[in-house]
């Protein structure tokens, strides 16, 4: 492929659902933009690439590399690797890159556990029992897939990144918005935020947007969203189903909220907080309205996937990363 | 590099640091590797809290200009003020200054030298990285309430009141008891000097019911606590009494005309009776009587209403409803007392089962001339003189099955039950000790004067109180078997009458109690003062004091001497007129807030508002007293407080894991 001297273009997706690619198409016409500023060099998705075309390119010579996905098995690493060489700015695109998401939830089990429970269990219709090998000889040679690694981790886990944009999958609006940026950098009106910083999102929490009526909360039950009417102006979380939205950072609007259901906190802690988990947990604990431990024991029964509940986009970047059963080997 | 100047001076405390830390090697350690992060001088010296040591520091402030200063040495809570200080005498604002522990948290724990001494090591990289972090402050003054708050109205908490009261400031006092008095109201006697308990107690009480500084709550409880010291709000529950206290004029008609007796099971300990409107007793103060509405035939059944047919004023008042009021107090005093032990739990000593075995509470009623008897003692039949007792000491004491602390006054208690059976029996009596303490004043002369009076003494734990004879002579007796151990010998008494001296145990709402004032209390429950010895009526919770048996089992001497105590801490208080307070304060960052409202129920002082028109939530900086509830409760992180804020936790992380000695920029932008 010739170069045509516009500034160079990835994206690339490691262990990731496709949500983020479809968020980059759905900026609809901007997309021209981005056809029109850079020249697309690797981007699976969308068109065809060899792995060993990047591997020829120069070191630094992609602009720019979104990168979504997390680090699930060695392929990725290799690509996560691969890319931050050849790319000026590496950014942790969307949640699973950002904080490992849905994927980093496996690292609460042992991967034997993992693939067991895909290939074996009683809602998986495996007549012949097939399981992946890792090898496979071939009269052609020995052909092998990717190595799964014990632990999900996060981009930046792997390779330094300089910059995280958080969403799962980021809106299309801030996608539009961070391009416009980096166009107007190219074009000298104006210059990238500090390395390390958070981009295409708020800086407060998505409580900030949410229009809902709010008060002093009190809990004396948590309910599921299934089993509950919702009041459509009074905050989610005062009605007793959980809400992430008073710990995750804003920017996507408060879409959720405004739609009838809890936020799930996929854009993530708000600047500056650890453990986005830790957080959310010690404030859904302190408007527990009791003092009696049987009565707090009862209302945190109401909870019945804590960790999964707290930790839904966060387990892989937070202070844990993962549980000792995933751990054990 | 850190363009701080910092002072690191390590301490010895004689053998008790320098005993398991090579301290020299400390401060050289300090003094080089911590070089790059802004240590210029770095000292051991053997007593850092001596008058040499504090102008150490002074004079490297003054010469070496440092900004901040770290001293390693014992808890902050022993000497941080004294550090405190000699930093701002030598012209440091005394916040600069960090007390790091390397005794409690070193030193004491830690008895390899080579592992004390790099953990010492660590402990002062972590002061280092957390002093960078902090900035000059100065210290609030907010006015102190004189109003003080007495709950409990026994002996230490009547002796409590009255000092303050006679200092001439004002006093809440708040009673569950329809009546003040506490259980020495129970007692005839007290020892040693077996002056009635009545004539020296009831003064006191008829004092704090007319005096013009105290307003006293009896039947009431205290069911909510907020604010800090010098500014307390205390919500008090006033049970309905029924009766109109401003009409009743205390004649006790209603307690003789009302038809129906229950016993009695706090006042008389179960062996007595009281009508269900009653006073606990004839010297009640206040002399209003309540009416007992679970016993109550009106309130059972509809029907009665014979007190209020015969009251003369028209005070009865059966609509009467629960009240709760808030009162502004600037201090408290705990004299909650005790509880006794249910003797029930030791099966073998027969209590609840034999019907000649008595608590000591019991007894006390037995031999009060206002008691069930008239002072007399006899067995539960109510005529028959013992012609022999035996007096068990340490029931529910000492015994690792039960409570395994010395309940302190069992001894005295049950020579004094010995004394009184002599006296007004002539019956054999044999008291079952395990080791016989007489620590106080004119206690072990009151022994001697016993032991003449012929009781007899027999050191043994006892095994077994049971009816069942074996031998002739044991017939309709109750046998206390038990080994002498100064003879070796198993023992078979067949007595009349046995006394339980029964423990002193913690309230047994000692939690709620500890949740409601914000204070601690050790295993068994007993309310846990500052220090053993060196503060032993003041609390962790500043502006909260203890005195009496809630801070653990006494006599009357000692609890009046606690009840004193506290009051003088208190008039002390008072008599500054304002109190200083750390400056260490919460703030919210109003960009990141995004007004969840989180924070707003969580603050105990009521410190956080929500600002509408804003959407954000604020701190109010008087009311705040840096707990950091909130800024732990906050999702966003918006919250933040002064002294501690995360930057600074996670620096001194970072020092104790001496992550500031590789290459990683830790200075604060």
């Amino acid at each position: 492929m010739t170069s045509n001297g516009k500034p160079k273009f990835a994206m690339y997706w490691a262990a990731s659902c496709g949500g983020c690619e479809i968020a980059v198409l759905n900026i609809h016409e901007k997309i021209l933009d981005v056809d029109a500023n850079f020249e697309v060099v690797f981007w699976p998705v969308a068109m065809d690439a060899k792995y060993k075309d990047v591997e020829a390119m120069e070191d630094g010579s992609i602009l720019l590399t979104l990168f979504n996905g997390a680090i699930r098995n060695d392929e990725n690493e290799h690509i996560a690797k691969l890319l931050r060489q050849k790319s000026k700015i590496l950014v942790a695109f969307g949640s699973c890159a950002t904080e490992g998401c849905m994927p980093a939830l496996a690292n609460l089990t042992s991967i034997e556990e993992v693939v067991e429970t895909y290939y074996s269990t009683i809602s998986t219709d495996n007549p012949q029992n097939i399981h992946p090998q890792p090898t496979y000889k071939a009269p052609e040679g020995e052909i092998y897939i990717p190595k799964l690694y014990p632990i999900v981790r996060t981009l930046d886990q792997v390779v330094e990144v300089d910059y995280y944009m958080p969403g799962c999958p980021p809106e299309s609006h801030q996608i539009a918005a961070v391009i416009d940026l980096v166009i107007d950098v190219l074009q000298g009106k104006a210059t990238l935020p500090p390395k390390g910083s958070t981009i295409g999102a708020g800086g407060s929490t998505v409580c900030d947007d949410c229009p809902r009526k709010r008060d002093v909360k009190k809990i004396k039950e948590f309910k599921r969203i299934q089993d509950v009417m919702l009041d459509p102006e009074i905050c989610i979380l005062e009605q007793g189903v959980i809400c992430s939205g008073p710990a995750t950072r804003n920017g996507c609007g408060a879409l959720c909220p405004q739609a009838g259901s809890p936020c799930i906190g996929c854009y993530g802690p708000a600047e500056g907080v650890l453990d986005y988990g830790a957080r959310l947990l010690t404030a859904v604990a302190s408007v527990i309205d009791s003092n009696d431990p049987a009565e707090i024991e009862r209302i945190l029964d109401g909870i019945p996937d804590p960790a999964g509940m707290f930790y839904r986009f966060n387990l892989g970047g937070s202070l844990l990363r993962a549980s000792k059963a995933a751990w054990a080997k | 590099m850190s363009k701080e100047r910092i002072g690191v001076y390590v301490c010895h405390c004689g053998s008790n640091i320098a005993g398991t830390v090579d301290v020299a090697e400390v401060s050289r350690w300090a003094g080089e590797a911590l070089k790059d992060r802004g240590v210029v001088v770095s000292r051991d010296y053997k007593f850092m809290c001596s008058s040499l040591g504090q102008e150490l520091i002074q004079k490297d402030i003054q010469e070496q200009g440092l900004t901040r200063v770290v001293v390693a040495a014992c808890s902050p809570h022993l000497h941080e003020q004294t550090f405190r200080n000699a930093c701002k005498e030598g012209g440091l604002n005394p916040y600069l200054c960090e007390l790091v522990s390397i005794r409690e948290q070193c030193s004491w724990i830690h008895p390899d030298k080579a592992v004390g001494t790099e953990k010492a090591k660590a402990i002062v990289s972590g002061g280092v990285e957390k002093v960078i972090w902090d900035e000059p402050l100065e210290p609030l003054r907010v006015p102190i309430n004189p109003v003080t708050l007495v709950v409990g109205g026994g002996i230490a908490g009547i002796q409590a009141a009255l000092e303050v009261a006679n200092a001439g400031y004002p006093v809440i006092m708040v009673e569950r008891e329809p009546s003040i008095g506490g259980h020495m109201a129970q007692f005839d006697k007290t020892f040693p000097t077996l002056d009635c308990a009545a004539c020296i107690l009831t003064p006191r009480m008829v004092e704090v019911g007319s005096h013009p500084n105290v307003k006293l709550f009896t039947y009431a409880e205290v069911t909510n606590v907020s604010g800090y010291v010098g500014n307390f709000q205390v919500t008090i529950k006033q049970k309905a009494r029924s009766v109109d206290t401003d009409l009743c004029t205390g004649c006790g008609i209603c307690q003789e005309k009302c038809p129906k007796k229950v016993i009695d099971p706090v006042f008389e300990a179960g062996l007595g009776y009281r009508k269900a409107v009653y006073t606990p007793f004839p010297q009640a103060v206040p002399k209003y009587p309540v009416i007992d509405r679970e016993n109550c035939t009106y309130f059972l059944k509809g029907t009665c209403r014979a007190c209020e047919k015969f009251c003369p004023t028209g005070a009865i008042d059966f609509t009467q409803e629960d009240e709760y009021f808030t009162v502004d107090v600037g201090q408290i005093i705990l004299a909650t007392g005790w509880d006794l032990f249910d003797a029930r739990r030791i099966p073998q000593y027969g209590y609840g089962r034999l019907a000649n075995v008595f608590t000591s509470l019991e007894f006390e009623r037995l031999t009060n001339a206002a008691g069930p008897t008239g002072g007399k003692v006899v067995l539960r039949d109510g005529v028959t003189v013992p012609k022999s007792v035996a007096i068990i000491h340490c029931v529910g004491s000492r015994d690792k099955n039960y409570n395994p602390y010395c309940s302190a006054i069992c001894c005295m208690q049950s020579l004094k039950f010995a004394h009184l059976v002599h006296e007004r029996t002539g019956a054999e009596v044999y008291n079952f000790y395990i080791d016989m303490r007489t620590p106080a004043k004119g206690y072990e002369e009151f022994y001697q004067r016993v032991l003449e009076e012929g009781t007899h003494f027999i050191r043994g734990k006892v095994a077994e109180i049971t009816d069942a004879a074996r031998y002739p002579g044991e017939e309709g007796k109750l046998i206390v078997q038990a080994e002498n151990t100064l003879v070796g010998k198993q023992m078979r008494v067949p007595v009349d009458m046995v006394i339980l001296s029964a423990a002193l145990e913690p309230r047994h709402d000692f939690k709620e109690v500890a949740r409601l004032f914000g204070i601690s209390c050790s295993e068994e429950g007993w309310l846990i003062e500052r220090h053993p010895k060196l503060d032993p009526v003041a609390t962790m919770t500043e502006g909260i004091y203890i005195a009496g048996c809630a801070q653990g089992p006494k006599d009357i001497p000692a609890s009046v001497a606690q009840g004193a105590a506290a009051a003088a801490r208190v008039v002390g208080k008072i008599q500054q007129k304002e109190i200083t307070m750390e400056p260490i304060r919460a703030s919210i960052n109003q960009d990141k807030c995004s007004g969840c409202r989180i924070c707003n129920n969580m603050c105990p002082f009521n410190a956080i508002s929500f600002i509408e028109d804003r959407m954000v939530s604020e701190v109010n900086p008087a009311l705040c007293q840096g707990c950091g509830t909130c800024v732990a409760a906050c999702p966003a992180g918006a919250i933040s407080g002064t002294v501690f804020s995360d930057q600074a936790i996670l620096a001194q992380l970072d020092g104790l894991l001496l992550n500031n000695l590789k290459a990683i920029d830790l200075t604060p932008a």
